[in-house]
C-alpha cells in the first residue's frame, strides 16, 4: 500500500470508465436501458477496481489524461505567457525558472506553446477518432451483421486500404484533399478505417444469431432497427476499447504529418510542426525547442496506449496478455 | 509448389488493381482542379487550360483511367515540375538509398528484438521479459522524428561520435561506383574501405531510429509465439527425452516460434516504410521520402502520386515475399494448399 496517489486516480478511473462508455454509447442512439442491469454493473466496477489495483500504471495513464484534457480545455487561460507572442530579445533561451521549457528561435515561450497545442491535437486525434468510429464502426457491424454484398464490399475497401502502406496513403490524400487540418482528420480517419471495420464486423458477425438477436426478430424489428438498437450497444465496449488504443496511433500520425509540414501552419502551435521547427537548432544544441512539445507528444501517445490497455482488461478480460 | 506460387501470385492482382484505383482517384475524383495540381501554384489560367488538354482530363473519367494504365504499362509517371525530370528516373535514382536504409533499420531490429523476445519468453518474469515489455511499450509510443532528433543530439551533438545528419555521405567523399546503388555494398565492391566507412558512420543513425521504432512489434510477437511453442506438446516431449535445452529451444522452438514473427514483418514493413519518410526528413536523406515530402510542399503531385504508387506495389511485393518465405520454413502449408 505504498502507492496511495495511484490508488486515488484509479478510484476515479473505476467509476469514471463504465460512465464514459456509456455516456459514448447513449450519444450514438442507443438504448443503454436495455443492456446493462443494476447488479451486473457492480461486478463491473468490483472488476474494475481489480484491474486497476493489479496494474498502477492505469490509475498514472488517467492522471496523464486529465492533465493533458485540463490543457486541451483551458490551455489558453492557463498558459504563462501568450503562445504567439515572439520577442526577440529573448529567443533561444534554455530552460529557466521565468521560461520552464525555455524560448523558441522568435522568444515565444515553450512550455505556452505545449499546453495551448494539446488542444488541436486532440481535437484532430479525437475528431478523427469520432469519424473512423462513425464510418468504419458502422459499417462494419453492418457488413458482420448482413454479410452477402455489404460484406463484400466492405471487406474489398479495408483490403484496398490495407494494400497500402498506412502513412503514405495519409500522404497521398492530404496532398489530393488540399494542405488543410480538416483533411489530416480525414486522412487519419481513412488509414484506420479496416481496423474498425474489422472487429465491428467480428463482433456483430458472432452476434447475428444470438437469442437476443432471434428474440427481438421475433417480436417483429426490422432488421435495420436491430441493427442500431441491438447489435450496436453490444459492440459497444469493445468500439470504445479499439477507440482508445487507436487514439495514441491518430495522435502520432496527424503529428508526423504536421511535422513534414502538412495541414498546420506554422505560427499555430501544435506539437508535430514545433518538433519540425526544432529540429533545425538540434545539431547546434538547442534542444529544448524540439525536446518539450516532442515529449509532450510521446507522453499523450502512451497515455492513450496505456488507457486502451486498461481499459481492454475491464471490457474484455480474455484478451488480456 | 509451383501452382501454389501462381495461386499467392493471383490473389496479388486484386491488391495492385485497387492501389492504382485508388492512386488514380486521387487526382480525379476528389475536389479541387487537378490540372491546377499538375501547373502548379504559378500557372494562369492559360497554362491550366494547356494542361488540362494534354493531360486528357477534357475526357471522361474511365476514358481517363484507360489513358493512366496505358501511361503506367509504359513505366510513364508523369513529369516532376520542380525538377523537370520524369518521376520515373527521379524515384528509380533516388530508390537504393531509401531501400538500404530501411533494410539496414530491419536487419538492426530482427538483430536485436529476436533475441530479446526469445530470452523473455524463456526467463518469464525476470528482469529481461521487463526489459522487453518496457521496450515494447515505450517503442509504439515514441515518434521516429522525436527518436531520429534524440538521437541527433546525443551521438552528434553532445559525444561527436556521429557526423552531421546531412545525407548519406559527407562531402569529403564521392559516391562509389553505382553497381547496386547501396553505398555500403558498391563500395566494398570497389574495395574503397575509406567510403565504406564514410557511409556506415552516415546510415547508423538513421538505421537506428527505424530499428527503435520497429523494434517493438517484432519484440512482442516472438516472446508471444515462443511463449505458445514453449508450452506445446512436442516441447514437453523433446524435454522428457533428455535434449539439452539449447537444442529444445534453437532446433525445435526457434524455427516453429519464427512463422507468426515472419507473418507480423508485413505489418511492420507498412510501418517502416512510412516511418521512413520521416527519418528520412530529419537526417535529410536523399531517398524517395524526401522526395515526396519536397514535392507535397510545392505542391508538384505528379512526383507524390507516383511515389504513393510505388511505396504501395513495393509493400504489395514484399507482402507477396513473406508469404511465400512463410511456405519456404513451413511446410505444412505447402501440404495443406
Amino acid at each position: 500500500m505504498n502507492q496511495r496517489p495511484d490508488l486515488d486516480t484509479a478510484h476515479i478511473a473505476a467509476t469514471d470508465t463504465p460512465l464514459a462508455a456509456a455516456a459514448i454509447a447513449a450519444a450514438a442512439g442507443s438504448a443503454v436501458a436495455k443492456s446493462p442491469a443494476p447488479p451486473k454493473q457492480t461486478s463491473v466496477f468490483a472488476h474494475a477496481r481489480y484491474v486497476i489495483s493489479e496494474n498502477p500504471v492505469t490509475g498514472l495513464a488517467f492522471g496523464l489524461f486529465l492533465l493533458i484534457s485540463v490543457c486541451a480545455i483551458f490551455g489558453p487561460w492557463i498558459a504563462p505567457y501568450d503562445p504567439l507572442a515572439s520577442n526577440t530579445m529573448a529567443a533561444l533561451q534554455p530552460p529557466s525558472a521565468k521560461h520552464w521549457f525555455g524560448t523558441d528561435q522568435l522568444g515565444r515561450d515553450i512550455l505556452s506553446r505545449v499546453m495551448v497545442a494539446a488542444r488541436l491535437d486532440m481535437f484532430i486525434a479525437v475528431a478523427s477518432v469520432a469519424l473512423v468510429f462513425a464510418l468504419g464502426g458502422l459499417s462494419g457491424t453492418a457488413a458482420g451483421f448482413f454479410g452477402g454484398w455489404t460484406d463484400r464490399i466492405v471487406g474489398r475497401i479495408a483490403d484496398t486500404i490495407m494494400a497500402f502502406p498506412l502513412f503514405v496513403l495519409a500522404m497521398g490524400i492530404v496532398a489530393a484533399l488540399g494542405n488543410t487540418v480538416t483533411n489530416i482528420v480525414i486522412a487519419t480517419a481513412i488509414i484506420n478505417f479496416p481496423l474498425y471495420a474489422r472487429v465491428a464486423r467480428a463482433e456483430a458477425n458472432v452476434r447475428r444469431e444470438a437469442g437476443f438477436v432471434q428474440a427481438a426478430r421475433l417480436s417483429g424489428n426490422g432488421e435495420l432497427r436491430i441493427l442500431l438498437t441491438q447489435i450496436l450497444p453490444n459492440i459497444m465496449p469493445i468500439m470504445v476499447v479499439q477507440m482508445s488504443l487507436t487514439m495514441g496511433y491518430a495522435i502520432l500520425n496527424a503529428a508526423g504529418l504536421s511535422f513534414i509540414g502538412l495541414g498546420v501552419r506554422p505560427p499555430t502551435p501544435e506539437w508535430g510542426i514545433m518538433v519540425a521547427e526544432g529540429a533545425a537548432f538540434i545539431v547546434s544544441g538547442e534542444w529544448w525547442i524540439a525536446f518539450f512539445p516532442g515529449a509532450a507528444l510521446m507522453l499523450a501517445v502512451f497515455c492513450f496506449n496505456l488507457l486502451g490497455d486498461g481499459l481492454r482488461d475491464i471490457v474484455d478480460p480474455q484478451r488480456r496478455t | 509448389m509451383i501452382r501454389q506460387i501462381g495461386k499467392r501470385l493471383a490473389t496479388t492482382i486484386p491488391s495492385i488493381i485497387g492501389v492504382i484505383i485508388v492512386t488514380f482517384l486521387l487526382t480525379r475524383v476528389l475536389p479541387g482542379d487537378p490540372a491546377a495540381y499538375f501547373a502548379g501554384p504559378a500557372a494562369t489560367p492559360q497554362a491550366i487550360e494547356d494542361i488540362r488538354k494534354s493531360l486528357g482530363l477534357d475526357k471522361s473519367l474511365p476514358e481517363q483511367f484507360v489513358r493512366y494504365v496505358t501511361e503506367l504499362s509504359r513505366g510513364d509517371l508523369g513529369k516532376s515540375l520542380t525538377s523537370g525530370q520524369p518521376v520515373r528516373s527521379d524515384i528509380a535514382q533516388r530508390l537504393p538509398a531509401s531501400a538500404e536504409l530501411t533494410l539496414a533499420g530491419l536487419i538492426i531490429s530482427i538483430l536485436i528484438a529476436v533475441p530479446l523476445g526469445i530470452a523473455a519468453a524463456v526467463r518469464q518474469g525476470s528482469w529481461i521479459d521487463h526489459l522487453c515489455r518496457m521496450v515494447a511499450t515505450a517503442g509504439v509510443s515514441l515518434p521516429v522524428f522525436f527518436t531520429g532528433l534524440i538521437l541527433v543530439y546525443v551521438f552528434y551533438y553532445l559525444l561527436g561520435w556521429s557526423p552531421a545528419p546531412l545525407g548519406r555521405l559527407d562531402v569529403f567523399n564521392s559516391p562509389p561506383p553505382h553497381v547496386t546503388g547501396f553505398y555500403l555494398i558498391d563500395s566494398l565492391i570497389a574495395g574503397d574501405f575509406e567510403t565504406f566507412r564514410a557511409s556506415l558512420s552516415q546510415l547508423i543513425l538513421p538505421a537506428a531510429t527505424l530499428a527503435i521504432f520497429s523494434l517493438a512489434p517484432i519484440t512482442r510477437m516472438t516472446r508471444a509465439s515462443m511463449l505458445a511453442v514453449l508450452g506445446s506438446d512436442f516441447v514437453r516431449t523433446a524435454r522428457a527425452n533428455g535434449l539439452t535445452p539449447r537444442t529444445v529451444i534453437v532446433t525445435y522452438a526457434f524455427r516453429n516460434a519464427m512463422l507468426p514473427v515472419i507473418t507480423t514483418l508485413g505489418m511492420v514493413f507498412s510501418f517502416l516504410l512510412g516511418a521512413n519518410v520521416l527519418v528520412e526528413k530529419v537526417f535529410a536523406w536523399p531517398g524517395i521520402g524526401s522526395y515526396a515530402i519536397e514535392a507535397l510542399i510545392a505542391s508538384d503531385f505528379a512526383p507524390v502520386q507516383g511515389f504513393v504508387l510505388v511505396m504501395a506495389i513495393m509493400y504489395v511485393l514484399l507482402n507477396l515475399m513473406i508469404d511465400l518465405l512463410y511456405g519456404v520454413i513451413d511446410p505444412r502449408v505447402r501440404l495443406e494448399g
